[in-house]
């Protein structure tokens, strides 16, 4: 027999969830109370426990997409069931946000996609089961073409539509994802049916609705609070910055370096931390409400880190008292708990200057928008060999391209070109670093 | 490292008998010896309170309970103080005290019941001596002191009859010391010399707000004000906590007032099933009480003494897996109450605007179930 287990509200009152990550895959077997997905609510991000012993037969529902509460998720059957031809799976990696189910791509998750839906979900909820539990059925394969017979398959307000227009929807052809009869389908079977709606399903297939949520929500706010509060100056200087590769190398086979990340990125981090020794006013905040500049005497370095659920700026704490192994280390902690997910609040708060490398895009520059509350942010473009005059000759040398965006209520033209100079003489030739702290 | 992790305020001595390890600690002013039997049942106590809350929190994920509020890290706050009550007592709990129903021989189903949303917690108080959960902060401290004052009018205080003297449990948590109420609370115990026991589990957050932020100075010392003695005890030592609850439901028994226990612990999971801890607090704060573990620390004291086999160790497990599956389908039987039964319990006897709204309530109802039996059909053609 199969179970359906139908995504609980988690929390008091929610109606959704996202599907971060399953921890099953169909076929595997689970006990009462083993992990099956992480899901995040608009409250928290929870792990939910199996309510069956079996086999995992099918999972409804696609990681980073969203689910109403009350939709099935997952079918679990008798550890026996495990040898029955389980129905199409929904792909390990479709990473594709919620709405795009029916949105093209390979005709494998087209065929998953009617899963995703979550149609008749009403009928599923828990309260319902206990009032009238319905004889369980055998879950079929589901084809992307309409199934033979059955019940006719459509989201509800569809159905209220047929009813509206007294059309019954046993008639209409189902061109919707797993056979499912779409609001066109119905108003396919009125002739004086405005062709408005179809247009709109038409298009639907031409665009992708992406809902705006999660860390792009957040990212997008801050960038526009950053972007329409501080007025933006950025500067540019190309750098060579060949010695700064040749000390890489160097420090890669420092036994003192062993097991720890070193990358031109560290070399930049620390060439900052020189330049804000020499310039501390990039290394501040603009406090309008006390109408004060607040110039710390520490400095949080922020990195800019692109994660799988997008953009974020974990900060090193005290990074100007930190040897260049202990930054290393450290850069590497916070970047990796924010790429895993486990980025803590303390880790992304309190930032007083960031880098972002868009260099490892294979990107020269860019003009980079400040990290809210910060007074200067670094751009670092792509370090590549190319021709330049060096000692009165054209040789191949290191190159690369920095960008400094600054905050010009704060700084001015001079403090913030003279801090962008400093970092790039430091990369051109680290050993100022030594003459300067 | 933060405040919570690092322990109480410099200077503020906790009474502590076993340390985090699980080793004999000596206190000037307590002791306790328990029988192995009596030891193994306070393990018990311990393991299976940790199950019901582990048990419960699934059931929530998995849609079957409406909201929980997890006990993982207080347990021996709750076993070892209901531990040193006597038949007569009466607590007020709160609504994570789940520890104190068990030792009160409250069916836990009932509980579930309550967190599932099907009735409000089905216990008898006056049979159990442990009153229905209270949900609003400090709401129940002071009728905990009412009660408290009713055992003295009673005379059931200072009789030197040990059935028959009686003390007050009244449970709180940290955040709700700074509720009005509490405040009332202490200075009416103080005035009227009531005899009741503040048991005050400071878990170190009040949903995301921490102790430090609630108070100025250490928790048992707020009571001084009014009169009240406080006592730090190490909320996640079992053996200190039955010791000085012991001696201050002792001390109110026998007429010498109220006293207020601040049981220093920690709330290891979220504070509801609904809320996210890691948006609030650091993985390194809960890992450092991890390493504080009260159930951990009483295991290694008891296998230390001899006390404690694998025998023992498996049986216990056996039936901690039976004793949530019980729970399990206990939930998963409940039925939904009848719509009408929630006028029922209003008043004692009919009262006719209740009858009137059960009445209008009732025809609400029945258009509601024919036009879902429409909407069924429809959906089945």
């Amino acid at each position: 027999m199969h179970q359906r287990f139908a995504l609980p509200d988690v929390g008091e009152g929610l109606t959704e969830a996202e599907i971060v990550s399953w921890k099953v895959r169909a076929g595997d077997t689970v006990a009462v109370n083993d992990v099956l997905v992480e899901i995040e609510t608009a409250k928290s991000l929870v792990e939910l426990p199996s309510p069956y012993a079996g086999t995992v037969v099918q999972l409804l529902a696609a990681e980073g997409s969203t689910v109403e509460v009350g939709s099935d998720i997952v079918v679990i059957g008798d550890a026996a069931a495990g040898a029955e031809p389980a129905g199409p799976a929904v792909p390990a990696e479709p990473a594709e946000p919620s709405g795009s189910a029916a949105s093209g791509g390979a005709v494998g998750e087209e065929s998953s996609g009617a899963t995703l839906v979550g149609y008749g979900t009403r009928e599923s909820t828990a309260r319902r089961r206990r009032a009238a539990p319905p004889a369980p059925r055998p879950e079929q394969p589901q084809a992307p073409a309409a199934p033979a017979s059955g019940p006719v398959l459509a989201k509800p307000p569809v159905r209220k539509l047929a009813r509206d227009l007294g059309v019954d929807l046993a008639d209409a052809t189902p061109t919707g994802p797993g056979g499912t009869v779409t609001r066109a389908d119905v108003l396919a079977l009125v002739p004086s049916a405005p062709a408005e709606p179809a247009r709109r399903e038409d298009r639907h297939e031409r665009e992708r609705h992406v809902p705006i949520r999660g860390v792009r929500k957040a990212t997008a706010a801050a960038m526009v609070e950053s972007a329409f509060s501080a007025p933006h100056v950025t500067v540019f200087t190309t750098v060579d910055a060949t010695r700064t590769m040749k000390l890489v190398r160097r420090l890669k086979e420092d036994p003192e370096f062993a097991g720890v990340r070193v990358s031109p990125l560290l070399l930049v981090a620390k060439a900052l931390l020189v330049a804000v020794r020499r310039n501390p006013d990039i290394n501040a905040t603009w406090d309008g409400d006390n109408q004060v500049i607040v110039v710390k005497n520490y400095v949080n370095l922020g990195i800019a880190v692109a994660t799988p659920r997008g953009l974020l700026v974990p900060n090193v704490k005290d990074a100007d008292e930190m040897t260049l192994k202990q930054l290393a280390v450290s850069l590497g902690e916070v970047a990796g708990r924010a790429r895993d997910g486990k980025a803590q609040p303390a880790d992304l708060a309190e930032g007083t200057i960031t880098i972002t490398n868009v260099g490892t895009f294979g990107i020269d520059t860019g003009t980079p928008i400040l990290n809210p509350g910060e007074a200067a942010i670094l751009a670092v473009g792509k370090i590549a060999q190319k021709p330049w005059v060096h000692k009165g000759k054209v040789k191949p040398r290191y190159l690369a391209t920095l960008s400094l965006s600054f905050d010009h209520r704060m700084l001015d033209g001079e403090s913030g070109s003279r801090a962008l100079a400093d970092i790039a003489a430091v990369l051109e030739d680290p050993a100022r670093a030594l003459t300067w702290t | 490292m933060t405040d919570a992790a690092a322990g109480p305020a410099r200077g503020e001595e906790m009474v502590q008998l076993l340390d985090a390890t699980g080793a004999r600690r000596a206190h000037p002013d307590h002791d306790v010896h328990l029988e192995p039997a009596e030891a193994l049942e306070v393990l018990r106590d311990l393991v299976l309170l940790r199950r019901l809350d582990a048990e419960a929190e699934a059931l929530q994920r998995q849609g079957e309970l409406g909201l929980w509020a997890g006990s993982r890290g207080q347990e021996a706050a709750q076993v070892g103080a209901a531990r040193a009550l006597r038949r007569q007592d009466h607590v007020f709990p709160s609504y994570r005290d789940h520890g104190f129903l068990l030792a009160r021989g409250v069916d836990p189903l009932h509980l579930l019941s309550l967190f599932r949303g099907v009735d409000h917690g089905g216990w008898d108080p006056v049979e159990h001596g442990v009153h229905p959960y209270t949900l609003v902060i400090a709401a129940q401290m002071l009728p905990a002191v009412g009660y408290a004052m009713g055992v003295q009018r009673d005379g059931a205080v200072g009789t030197g009859d040990p059935a028959r003297d009686t003390a007050v449990v009244a449970c709180f948590g940290d955040g709700a010391t700074s509720q009005g109420e509490a405040a009332e609370a202490l200075n009416w115990a103080a005035v009227y010399n009531a005899p009741v026991v503040f048991l005050c589990q400071n878990n170190q957050w009040a949903i995301s707000e921490p102790v430090r932020q609630q108070s100025t100075v250490p928790l048992h010392r707020r009571a001084e004000g009014a009169g009240v003695p406080g006592v730090l005890v190490d909320g996640n030592d079992v053996l200190a906590v039955l010791s000085v609850v012991r001696s201050a439901l002792e001390r109110a028994r026998s007429g010498g007032g109220p006293t207020f226990v601040e049981a220093y612990t920690y709330r290891m999971g979220a504070h509801t099933t609904a809320d996210d801890p890691g948006r609030y607090r650091d993985a390194a704060e809960v890992d450092a009480w991890r390493e504080k573990d009260p159930i951990d620390r009483f295991r290694a004291h008891l296998r230390a003494e001899g006390v404690l086999d694998d025998a023992f160790e498996e049986r216990l497990a056996a039936e901690a897996d039976a004793f949530a599956e019980r729970l399990r389908a206990g939930v998963q039987d409940m039925a939904d109450p009848e719509p009408a039964s929630m006028f029922e319990h209003a008043y004692a006897e009919p009262h006719p605007q209740v009858v009137a709204e059960r009445d209008e309530f009732l025809a609400a109802w029945a258009r509601h179930e024919q036009d879902e039996q429409h909407a069924t059909a429809g959906r089945d053609r």
